[in-house]
């Protein structure tokens, strides 16, 4: 080992013990100095897999383990009645994965939300590490943006648009999120200051901006998909009238 | 070292199936990792900064871990289960009220099964938000998101097979959807369920993707995935947090913050 061999040029030999019935390392590997691994070059804390990641990984797998037995013993998986084409539940929901998309299909028809959209969605998580915006993930908020503030609205303002022309209901789970990220957005070229949660805002990319107005549709979406819809995809309150799946 | 391990494991028999001694030195703790088949997939030694769990809270590794759970049991279920109307529910209410722990076996399916598809998303999340798809790693991504999909569509096959009210009608509202794709929407809805509504035919191929096919390809791409993670160094670290430098990333912590405020 480079640590135990220390200034020796050749790094990491394995040699094979006296009786090599009782040793049979069969391996060998001589390492110039100059060529050794990228973990010795990066010049920064490293520890032995074994014990040290090894560890960490069974603890995660025991505690991963436990939960799922816990939750096992409390809550039994459901089972209703045997399947019946002539009796249609109301509601009839997917599972709840796919409730977003369920929800969906209340403001769009199902070609846009149940093709397009999610379609759309795939390619567009495809593509992320194909363009600039993503790999570059600069700062919105630089030392010099002029106009940001305002194209910022006028975005968010004709995104508004296209979702309220092209959906049957308002889709407030799309449209809410989008106004609250866009007032999040605005924050650092309102206030001018650049230190605090303020200037951790301001480092953020359009990237980061983008994804999470996607991550919070989705959340919203499913959300209500699961908990806010009843007999015929109505809104309901799960407090007051319990949950339908 | 210790006599105990010593003598357990220097002899001719012990060194045939592990070819190095106790791990208590480094050399030897090498070796456990790197002539170590399942171990392998690690380096010998890793960056402290990598393993700590704030970085990825093991998010992949716990999805990992809830397939394995998942083929454990799936594996069990697969001894009480049949394909067929109305065999399926009756081994339903059979794992019910005559297996042993029976109960107990489906209830770790389903709520692995859960707990996997949210671990995957939460992972694609992390993993986005660290910036970790940027080259050499495009392609990784690209095929965490065929996995993510993946995850989906075993969950989605096995919601079928209790063949319960729950089960018909969230494949139905499901498979509904197919429908609108544009011109071949009804085929493929067709190729999908073996006929036009969902019956036997349906059962028994979604029992076989969920029990074969889908699997067979998650663990094709969890191999791949998790190699390429290893050829390209690990996981992801941004290069600023380093001591030995690189250009400091655009996006990231305070620290970097401070430099571009001078």
């Amino acid at each position: 080992m480079s640590d135990e061999n220390g200034s020796s040029s050749r790094s990491f030999i394995m040699v094979p013990g006296d009786d090599a019935r009782r040793e049979p390392v069969r391996l060998l590997v001589v390492q110039p100095g100059d060529m050794r691994p990228p973990v010795a070059a990066a010049n920064e804390p490293v520890v032995m897999t074994f014990p040290h990641l090894l560890l960490r990984e069974l603890i995660a797998l025991l505690a991963l383990s436990l939960f799922l037995v816990v939750v096992s013993l409390a809550f039994d998986a459901p089972l209703e009645e045997v399947a019946n084409p002539e009796k249609t539940p109301n509601p009839a929901k997917a599972p709840w994965y796919f409730l977003g998309l369920q929800e969906l299909l209340h403001y769009y028809p199902p070609l846009v939300a149940g093709v397009l959209l999610p379609g759309l969605v795939v390619l567009s998580l495809v593509v992320i590490p194909y363009f600039d915006l993503n790999l570059e993930r600069a700062p919105l908020w630089g030392r010099r943006s002029p106009g940001k503030l305002a194209a910022t609205w006028a975005a968010a303002a004709a995104l508004t648009a296209v979702f309220i022309f092209t959906a049957a209901h308002p889709v407030w789970p799309i449209l809410v999120p989008l106004w609250l990220v866009a007032c999040v957005v605005s924050v650092p070229g309102l206030l001018g200051t650049r230190s605090g949660p303020v200037g951790w805002i301001a480092r953020r990319s359009l990237a980061f901006w983008i994804f999470l107005w996607f991550l919070l549709v989705a959340v919203t979406l499913t959300a209500i998909g699961i908990f806010f819809r009843g007999p015929g995809w109505s809104f309901v309150l799960p407090w007051r009238d319990g949950l339908f799946y | 070292m210790p006599r105990l391990p010593a003598a357990l494991t220097k002899n001719r028999v012990f060194r045939s199936v592990v070819r190095h001694g106790f791990p208590n030195s480094n050399r030897n703790r090498s070796l456990a990792v790197f002539t170590n088949f399942f171990l392998h997939i690690h380096p010998v030694k890793v960056r402290l900064r990598a393993i700590a769990f704030r970085r990825t809270f093991y998010l992949g590794g716990l999805s990992a871990a809830a397939f394995f759970i998942l083929t454990v049991t799936g594996i069990l279920l697969m001894f009480y289960y049949r394909p067929s109307v109305p065999e399926a529910y009756e081994d339903m209410k059979d794992l019910e009220f005559v297996v042993s722990a029976g109960v107990f076996l489906r209830n770790l399916h389903r709520w692995a099964a859960h707990t996997m598809v949210a671990l995957v998303f939460l992972h694609m999340v992390r993993v986005f938000f660290a910036g970790a798809y940027r080259p050499p790693r495009e392609f990784n991504w690209v095929i965490g998101v065929v996995l993510f999909l993946l995850t989906l569509l075993l969950s989605f096959t096995g919601y079928l097979l209790p063949w319960d009210q729950l089960a018909y009608w969230a494949i139905t509202v499901g498979t509904n959807m197919v429908k609108a794709v544009p011109s071949i929407g009804d085929d493929l809805r067709f190729l999908l369920l073996g006929g036009n509504a969902i019956g036997e035919a349906a059962l028994l191929r979604f029992y076989v993707l969920h029990c074969v096919v889908l699997p067979l390809a998650l663990i094709v791409l969890i191999a791949m995935h998790i190699w390429r993670v290893r050829k390209d160094g690990g996981v992801y670290l941004p290069p600023e947090e380093g001591a030995g430098g690189g250009e400091p990333g655009p996006e990231s912590g305070e620290e970097a913050g401070e430099v571009r405020r001078e």
